[in-house]
């Protein structure tokens, strides 16, 4: 077995985000690292629309990355920190959309370790070093300048290493142009480890030291240490220099420190939600049960015009604005803080990252669910409601007391929501099926932490805004959009045909009908265009109407009764076909006249289609035609002067050709693009044909079914370049993206025919008609190649089942941390009680969507039951669990003489606490779906003594694991009744999967066992396991012997048992033989055997067995908890694998990954890859340069096309 | 001792001054597993991934978690062990 790995959609998470001027433009781009990719954003300005400009696999974990940006210079370099052992420097080179790696020094082993650097990196603000540290002891800094070529180089690297020590963050402060400062949070283990009594451990200090770069004596100091709070967890550089005081803010459990060497420390605290659940504060702020102290999670700083600001966010999502107040000396010397003030801001939701643009939006990178994009409409100075608390007025020293501070949480005030980037992470749960009954199934996933927690029902296609749809008198079959004149920038005119006549409307402030254009209302057409400069055309059946801009109009009739079938016609060409077959050619002359070019061309069959190329920059004219005929050929007619009316080349197709286009697309990264082909075809398949640009040839076809219909083609622009819409049963959109062609549906309703759509409301649209509306649409999120819908859920989701015979599904969701209702009301009567004698703090909840559930204690579990209508979006049921009980499992069973109802068995456990993993018992409940399955009804409960962490029908009955034990039970009237039993699995069952008398089961941490359950004495036995301890956290089985799972750590892997060993063990007439066998390896008798390994570099969450296209062949899609949703495709020859094969091991080598981990290294973290090839690594082929792609398809004894044909193929052929 | 003995613990040391973690014949249960667990924990600090499994199922966010580890770095194992000598 081979299989072909490959992302259909990248991770969604972002782990860390920069902003800086990568492009070395005036406009500031966001750069993204998504695990393993990085991508670079650029929000658009005028719209507040985030797009992508360029997204990367690196095949390495980003942990860390910064910008930097050398003195005078107006460009950023990024550094990244990997776990490649090596510091790399990036330029981003907006010619070829590529990032270039600049530099790559190794200081270290690969991998996350302890004391490899690349967990912290931190740039000197002026750019002249930046500092590169792990969580223990080692940390390196690197010198950075340019030589007499203005070429970044890097110094050798200057240790400042302290073993012993964990380092908890680095900041690189800021101070001007004198020597380039570090600082590090630091801890010393040293004397802790060393101590048996604990005093030591309890006496540890947290220091901050500022390490000095001597830049004259090339080396680093540690210049200054001092103690902080033991609860410190992040730094944040002030502005330094002439901008401010310099120093760093220490962020430590409910209170921010300005610190700085020879300066006395200024500490604020950091307000507090006033929690509805908890006693309320008393007046003097003592004798509170305070709960947990606050940390910072995300800061940004942005400076002003005058002064400066930083906006802190709290794990909670609470923002704060910071100010300082200085003193500035008359020389420009700027001294210590006088006064820190601190004051709240808004509510949103938690980032790892903040980003703060020039142009006034906030980038919030969420930690879990969607980014956002805000617009800063006020910077909360005016905000009376919420107090402002100053250092000036609150103790100072070392010995301060502690204060509690409160602020008044309130919706959003100072910021406003403009774009959303839709993520899946964590992606807890995913199920593939077709619901819907489309072309090809969706993706239905539980997604989200917390109240902002979602189910989403993914569906292959572009995500499309309706503008506008408005009803048409009949049932129009055909729309085009013109402009009145060449220079205009919008367009003028929709003119919709209909069977018998054709309507003209106008666009402008609104759509409306006009009847003075010049246009022939009276009879359907055929074709319009804009026409030289300022002129139209209109071509209907028994002519062609040339408009010029002072209303003259001039016609030319078609000869006899001929009719003209087809027309085609460009800026200043017009072809059409009459009946009969005869095709006449039409050009623009110099005086604005249509000049009919003397001889027409006969052609054997009828003629179905006609297209004219576009005309190329600074060309009078398209020199090529393309005539489909009904013979099932087209043809490439040239339309040169010297030639004209000459055949070029022909290409024979399988089906009678309805609709041709050429269109130049930009895939090529350079500003001259391919001409293509294009050809819809009666049976709904597209066919793309390379179409030479000198000589017309026609050259590697690719093939793609599109839907059930004949496929129309139109030509339109999608963010400015030039993009092919087909319509068949179903709209898709070709489109070039980041430099390579796409091809991608439509998620919106099936249209009949479309044209581009440009005006001042809507500069790239498409208009369309669908039965009797006419639809203006626009297409902006090309990344996105899944359509979101949305359904929120109250707690993180855990598992979720299908009733399959009412297709609704069954969800279960369990958060920790949160208070059960009836905890909740008890805690809201205390605090009522407490309220009657005075203050008059709020009592109601705060909005969770906002402000998420308040933070109850460890061991508290919320947990609910929902049943969910897919198809329209609606909860139809929603049963809360109480008192501290939490749903784990769900599933659906048929029991054995219950006349074949399907019952819901949700596995729960109450009081259950993490660490170590303890309950105070189990109960299994059994409902039974009432009301279509649109309801459920609680039959019983069955008490057991474990966390059921995994439910499963088995032959009418129920296997249920529970820790280490595996029980097999049957209905009953008043319970579940208990049948059989295995004590022996090795930890915690988390996983069952059964296939006739198999079961397959998961354990959290000892890989896959395969067990056999015997009738004839009632028991369960284990007769084979894995020799890799894996901690499973998904598996599926493939077939009777072979089980594909995934583990925490990223792996996916495929285990077969052998076939003779599969039936030995079903081949035993005694039985004994299974019993009795002895152990192997101190495990069961029999090994798995390990078909495929290969690491993905997330946990994966679920993996199916499933058919993603019509007409394609079972691929194994996964999707990991950072939302990446990929697929293993199974390979069908030996060819395709040895040259896949080949193919990798070439880029392996011409180009290797770009943060510098080696790939083959990267696919083998934890066990070497085995029977899978990277198609993620190979598909990088259609990224190189030119050059390179020759050279590897030299010595592969291939064509560059042909490499890419068959990347694109062996994709298209079973996903997208 | 023999010149070459002496080559090979003067190496042994540099190893263990140089990688954190490097036992040596004296080293008991309790510091190997005061190493394993901080080596655990740096990972799980360096994996995204690994720090967002542990976030979601117990509805922290990632800076808490992440702040967690470090803290338990500190002394993962309890007390350390009385030495004999």
């Amino acid at each position: 077995m081979f299989l072909y790995n490959l992302t259909l959609q990248q991770s969604t998470a972002i782990n860390q985000a920069a902003i800086g001027n990568f492009a070395g433009t005036k406009q500031q781009e966001i750069l993204v690292a998504r695990n393993n990719v990085l991508e670079l954003l650029r929000p658009d300005p005028s719209t507040g629309k985030v797009h992508t400009l360029l997204s990367h696999q690196v095949f390495g974990i980003i942990r860390s990355i910064v910008p930097f940006r050398l003195t005078g210079a107006s460009k950023d370099y990024i550094v990244v920190g990997s776990d490649s052992g090596k510091i790399v420097i990036l330029e981003y080179n907006p010619e070829k959309n590529v990032f270039d790696r600049v530099h790559e020094e190794t200081f270290g082993k690969s991998g996350c370790r302890r004391i490899v650097p690349g967990q912290y990196l931190a740039a000197d603000p002026k750019g002249r070093a930046v500092m590169i540290g792990a969580v223990e002891k080692q940390k390196l800094v690197y010198i950075l300048n340019r030589d007499s070529a203005t070429k970044l180089t890097i110094s050798s690297p200057l240790e400042a290493h302290k073993s012993h020590t964990l380092v908890h963050d680095i900041v690189g402060a800021d101070v001007g142009f004198e020597n380039p400062v570090f600082a590090c949070i630091e801890v010393d283990y040293s004397d802790a480890d060393q101590d048996p009594t604990g005093e030591a451990f309890q006496n540890a200090e947290k220091v901050l030291t500022y390490y000095e770069l001597d830049l004259g004596l090339n080396h680093v100091v540690r210049k200054w240490s001092d103690t902080i709070d033991t609860r410190a967890n992040k730094l944040i550089a002030v502005p330094g220099g002439t901008d401010g005081p310099s120093g760093v803010l220490v962020c430590s459990e409910d209170y921010i420190t300005w610190k700085h060497q020879d300066h006395p420390a200024v500490r604020i605290p950091i307000p507090r939600r006033p929690d509805p659940l908890q006693p309320s504060p008393t007046g003097n702020g003592d004798d509170v049960d305070t709960g947990r102290g606050i940390i910072i999670v995300s800061s940004v700083m942005h400076k002003l015009k005058k002064g400066f600001f930083i906006l802190v966010q709290s794990e909670d999502g609470d923002v704060f604005k910071i100010t300082m107040e200085y003193t500035a000396g008359a020389d420009g010397t700027i001294g210590g803080v006088q006064n820190m003030r601190i004051k709240y801001f808004d509510t949103i939701p938690v980032a790892v990252s903040m980003c703060l643009l020039k142009t006034g939006f906030l980038f919030v990178a969420g930690e879990f669910g969607n980014h956002y994009l805000y617009q800063i409409e006020n910077l909360g100075d005016d905000d009376e409601d919420q107090m402002e608390y100053q250092s000036a007025e609150l103790p100072q020293g070392e010995e301060a007391e502690d204060v509690l501070v409160y602020f008044n949480p309130r919706g959003l005030r100072n910021l406003a929501p403009v774009d959303e980037l839709e993520s899946v992470a964590p992606l807890i749960d995913a199920k593939i099926l077709n619901l819907a009954e489309d072309d090809s199934p969706q993706i239905y996933a539980l997604c989200g932490r917390g109240s902002r927690s979602t189910f989403r029902m993914l569906r292959h296609g572009l995500e499309v805004s309706e503008m506008a749809v408005s009803e048409l008198p009949g049932n129009p079959n055909a729309v085009w959009t013109v402009k009145a004149d060449k220079k205009q920038e919008y367009d003028n005119f929709i003119i919709v045909s209909f069977v018998d006549a054709t309507l003209v409307l106008s666009i402008g402030e609104t759509v409306e009908e006009v009847t003075d254009t010049g246009f022939l209302n009276s009879t359907p057409t055929l074709a319009v265009a804009q026409l030289g400069d300022d002129a139209l055309v209109q071509v209907y059946p028994r002519g062609i109407r040339h408009i010029r801009s002072d209303r003259r109009v001039s016609e030319w009739k078609t000869p006899g009764n001929k009719t003209i079938v087809r027309a085609a016609c460009n800026q200043r060409q017009v072809v059409i076909a009459l009946s009969g077959g005869e095709l006449v050619y039409f050009e623009l002359d110099p005086s604005g006249q249509l000049n009919e070019y003397q001889d027409r061309k006969e052609f054997a069959a009828p003629i179905t289609a006609l297209s004219i190329g576009p005309i190329p920059e600074g060309r009078q004219r398209s020199s090529f035609l393309a005539v489909g005929c009904e013979d099932n050929t087209v043809r490439v007619v040239s339309l040169d002067p010297d030639t004209c009316l000459q055949s070029l080349g022909m290409q024979a197709v399988s089906y009678t050709p309805v609709s041709l286009t050429i269109a130049q697309m930009m895939d090529t990264g350079t500003s001259v693009g391919t001409l293509y082909l294009m050809i819809g075809l009666q049976s709904g398949l597209l066919v793309r044909t390379t179409l030479d640009s000198i000589t017309g040839t026609l050259s590697d076809t690719r093939l793609r079914l599109l839907g059930s219909r004949p496929v129309k083609l139109f030509n339109i622009t999608i963010q400015g370049a030039p993009a092919v819409l087909a319509l068949s049963s179903r709209p898709w959109l070709s489109f070039t993206y980041q430099s390579r062609s796409k091809l991608i549906p439509l998620s919106c309703t099936m249209l009949e025919y479309g044209s581009s759509f440009c005006s001042e409301q809507c500069p790239e649209g498409i208009v369309a008609i669908e039965s009797n509306n006419l639809h203006i649409l626009t297409v902006e999120k090309l990344s996105n190649v899944f359509n979101h819908s949305v359904i929120p859920l109250k707690y993180t989701p855990r598992r979720f089942v299908l009733h399959p015979q009412s297709n609704h599904f069954a969800i279960i969701e369990s958060e920790h941390n949160t208070w059960c209702p009836s905890d909740k009301a008890r805690k809201l009567e205390e605090k009522a009680k407490q309220m009657d004698d005075g203050d008059g703090l709020l009592l109601e909840e705060l909005p969770p969507d906002q402000f998420g559930l308040p933070r109850a204690e460890s061991g508290k579990w919320a947990s609910c039951i929902r049943i969910i209508n897919p198809r329209d979006s609606e909860t139809t049921q929603l049963i809360e669990l109480d008192d501290n009980e939490a749903a784990f499992s769900i599933s659906t069973c048929v029991f054995n003489g219950q006349s074949g109802e399907t019952f819901l068995i949700v596995g729960t456990a109450s009081n259950v606490t993490m660490s170590p993993r303890t309950c105070t018992g189990g109960s299994l409940h059994t409902y039974k779906f009432i009301e279509n399955g649109t309801q459920v009804e609680l039959l019983h409960k069955t008490p057991i003594d474990g966390i059921p962490y995994a439910v499963c029908a088995f032959q009418g009955r129920l296997l249920v694991g529970m820790g280490k034990t595996l029980r097999i039970y049957d209905a009953g009237k008043k319970k579940l009744l208990r049948k059989c039993e295995n004590k022996q699995f090795p930890n915690n069952i988390l996983t069952l999967h059964t296939q006739g008398d198999r079961i397959v089961v998961g354990d959290v941490q000892e890989s896959v066992h395969y067990a056999s359950y015997r009738h004839f004495d009632n028991r369960i036995v284990i007769f084979a396991d894995d020799t890799i301890p894996r901690w499973i956290t998904t598996t599926t089985m493939l077939d009777y012997d072979t089980v594909v799972g995934g583990d925490k750590f990223g792996n996916i892997f495929v285990n077969r048992l052998a076939a003779e060993t599969s039936e030995e063990v079903d081949d035993d007439p005694t039985g004994n033989k299974l019993v009795y066998e002895k152990g192997y390896l101190q495990g069961a008798p029999h090994k798995v055997e390990h078909a495929a390994e290969f690491f993905i570099g997330e946990t994966l969450t679920s993996i199916t067995k499933t058919v993603m296209v019509p007409g394609g062949r079972e691929i194994v899609v996964y999707t990991t908890l950072l939302g990446t949703i990929g697929c293993l495709i199974p390979f069908q020859s030996k060819e395709d694998v040895d040259f896949f094969q080949t193919l990798e091991m070439h880029l392996r080598g011409k180009a290797p990954p770009l943060c510098g981990r080696d790939h083959l290294s990267y696919r083998s973290y934890y066990v070497p890859v085995r029977n899978v090839i990277d198609g993620d690594m190979c598909e990088q082929f259609n990224s190189l340069p030119n050059e390179v792609k020759r050279s590897i398809a030299e010595e592969l004894d291939r064509e560059v096309h042909e490499i890419s044909k068959k990347l694109e193929d062996v994709r298209n052929r079973v996903a997208f | 001792m023999s010149s070459a003995a002496m080559n090979v613990n003067a190496q042994l040391e540099h190893l263990q001054s140089k990688h954190v973690g490097t036992g040596h014949a004296d080293t008991n249960k309790f510091e190997w597993a005061v190493n394993q667990h901080r080596d655990t924990y740096a990972s799980l600090i360096g994996h995204n991934t690994m720090l967002a499994y542990s976030a979601v199922a117990e509805n922290e966010s990632l800076g808490r978690k992440k702040f967690e580890m470090m803290e338990k770095m500190l002394q993962p194992c309890g007390l350390p062990v009385p030495k004999d000598d």
